[in-house]
């Protein structure tokens, strides 16, 4: 049984591989539509015919769109994310070491929505029905019905304006000591940890009730076990892969929100790079940045989908 | 199936209390875009107030924005872009998932492997994303933002749509209907369409509510409706300069928002099941 398993990941795994194929011709082409010739774009007043023509030759623009999305996507395969048309300077070099601070972002936000999310999303299902349960329902459905730029918003407008403990939209480059560290982040991690989170109670909600509603538990509960011990001793082990899903899934939430959040507040990451490029129309750059995002969100959902195979017992 | 449903059971129907609630809001914006430009009290472009970010006053109920224009006439029209937007984005990317949907599940085979594997392929390109790469390439003016948030749900729809219909395609009328010799066309929509037609349009409420979050977050990041017009997204974007003042301009779009989205939500919430879930 295990090689059945095993085929089951392998395909899902070259599904994936598949749809990120399309994906990146989806990227390539939509950024081809540009009205207008790139060349004679970029070379704006110096634009000769003969520059123009030799311009286009050396950004092999020349070349019919299907060779020149393979020529980029074999570049995209050896790291070579190719070169901003702004700043003459390697793509690459660009997103380095902002890709650090976007993955410390979305890692400290995952450290403490997780836990958060857990308990809140399992004790809410553990007391169905009471008032605690419809507070945390209620809750969860404002903040995902709710843009999450109010959601920043209000943050700023709590914790700086009214409560005046952290600094407004602003991220300040000297920061020395831990304490302003922990100001620095507080805001776009407090904003990214609602909208995340909100996503994973509710799933994790739904994924411990519909373990509870099985005939063991229910047993359980005749037998005269108590409400939390059924759901923690009988229910949460058989719960464990759904919830796994779950936060799987809301992770890929991070993708969305960390757009926003790094251009309200400032931060130096990939998101807010790739806002900048598309008000300067870079394109090479804004195909990276969406390749490596959309590499993110793939990643994650095939691993929802990995979780979901390996713990289902009836596959093992 | 019209026969078994008496039309007197129509009309009994029982909304609960907080479902009206989300249904009055939800009418009240609809009549405020529609009559906005009669009823503003001052031109959108005009600068009514000396003062920038002013508070609500008797003369200006919203206060004033960044430049001195009144709030609440910007509000008004602004409830035109985004209700007028999402709503026509949302019917295109219905329709066309639906319609697709149905007829991948009728027809089947590899119409409908090839079909749901793209569709599967472009779901996997987060909304925000899309929306960016499609800003940077071509612009966003209103129609172009039309398409493009349609564009970015007809999967979703198509998904919904297609699992709703794969299920009703197995029932004995549809193979009686096959063996009458009935078209694809007839067993979609006088077959098919009928029985999922509830689910469908508590799907159409929710998919309204992501397309106008996206809007709002494409214009907040200046990326989505331009100058001179403005949704409320774009409305939040120009007056983030006051929000280190708790200006009314900052806070007022951001809550229209927020009212409009959650009145869909508490809507679809308390459909009456016989609605919601006529065929699952």
């Amino acid at each position: 049984m295990r090689t059945f398993v095993l085929n089951l990941i392998v395909h899902r795994l070259l599904i994936a591989g598949l749809t990120l194929l399309i994906v990146s011709f989806a990227v390539f082409f939509a950024t081809a539509m540009l009205p207008g010739d790139t060349a004679t774009i970029l070379l704006g007043q110096a634009a000769t015919p003969e520059a123009v023509a030799g311009l286009r030759a050396a950004m092999h623009l020349d070349e019919p769109a299907v060779f020149r999305f393979f020529r980029w996507l074999t570049g995209l395969a050896q790291g070579d994310l190719g070169t901003s048309y702004v700043n003459n300077v390697a793509v690459a070099d660009l997103i380095g070491g902002r890709f650090v601070n976007t993955m410390r972002l979305a890692g400290i936000t995952t450290l403490i929505s997780v836990p958060l999310a857990l308990t809140l999303g399992i004790t809410a299902a553990m007391f169905r029905g009471s008032f605690y349960d419809r507070f945390v329902t209620i809750m969860t459905i404002g903040v995902i019905s709710v843009p999450e730029f109010m959601i920043a918003t209000s943050a700023v407008l709590v914790f700086s304006v009214y409560l005046k403990w952290l600094p407004a939209l602003s991220f300040a480059n000297e920061v020395t000591s831990f304490w302003q560290v922990l100001k620095v982040y507080a805001m776009p991690v407090i904003t990214l940890a609602f909208v995340v989170s909100a996503q994973m109670i509710r799933m994790t909600r739904a994924a411990v009730i519909d373990t509870i509603n099985t005939p063991y538990v229910e047993a359980a509960l005749l037998k005269g076990a108590s409400r939390p011990r059924a759901v923690l001793y009988h229910a949460l082990p058989n719960a464990v892969g759904p919830i796994a899903n779950a936060i799987a899934l809301s992770l890929s939430y991070l993708v969305g929100g960390v757009i926003i959040v790094e251009t309200i507040f400032n931060y130096p990451g990939v998101a807010k790079l790739m806002v900048d490029g598309v008000s300067t129309r870079d394109l090479p750059l804004i195909q990276s940045c969406a390749i490596i995002f959309c590499i993110g969100y793939l990643a994650l959902i095939t691993l929802a989908d990995i979780v979901a195979i390996l713990a289902n017992p009836r596959l093992r | 199936m019209t026969l078994s449903t008496p039309l007197s059971s129509k009309f009994s129907y029982s909304f609960s209390w907080v479902g009206m609630i989300g249904l009055a809001i939800i009418l009240f914006w609809a009549v405020i875009a529609l009559a906005a430009p009669h009823i503003i009290p001052y031109p959108i472009g005009e600068i009514v107030d000396e003062d920038y970010f002013g508070p609500m006053s008797g003369k200006l109920l919203l206060g004033s924005d960044y430049l001195g224009r009144d709030m609440l006439s910007r509000l008004m029209m602004g409830a035109r872009y985004t209700v007028g937007i999402s709503l026509a984005a949302v019917c295109i990317a219905c329709f066309t998932g639906t319609a697709l949907g149905m007829a991948a599940a009728v027809i089947g085979g590899w119409f409908d492997t090839v079909l749901s594997r793209f569709l599967d392929a472009l779901n996997s390109i987060p909304s925000k994303l899309s929306g960016l790469v499609v800003a940077a390439a071509i612009g966003s003016s209103i129609n172009v933002l039309i398409v493009m948030l349609a564009v970015i749900y007809t999967p979703g729809a198509y998904r919904f749509a297609r699992a709703l219909a794969v299920n009703v395609n197995t029932m004995d009328y549809i193979t009686v209907a096959r063996t009458r010799g009935e078209s694809i066309l007839y067993i979609i929509f006088s077959e098919i369409l009928p029985n999922i037609i509830g689910p469908l349009l508590a799907d159409f409420g929710i998919r309204f509510v992501f397309i106008t979050l996206l809007l709002s977050g494409l214009s907040f990041l200046g990326l989505g409706v331009q100058p001179p017009y403005a949704d409320w997204g774009a409305l939040v974007h120009e007056n983030i300069s006051g929000l280190p003042f708790g200006a009314p301009a900052v806070i007022v779009p951001s809550l229209a928002i927020a009212s409009l989205t959650i009145s869909v939500n508490l809507l679809i919430d308390n459909l009456p099941t016989k609605i919601r879930d006529r065929s699952v």
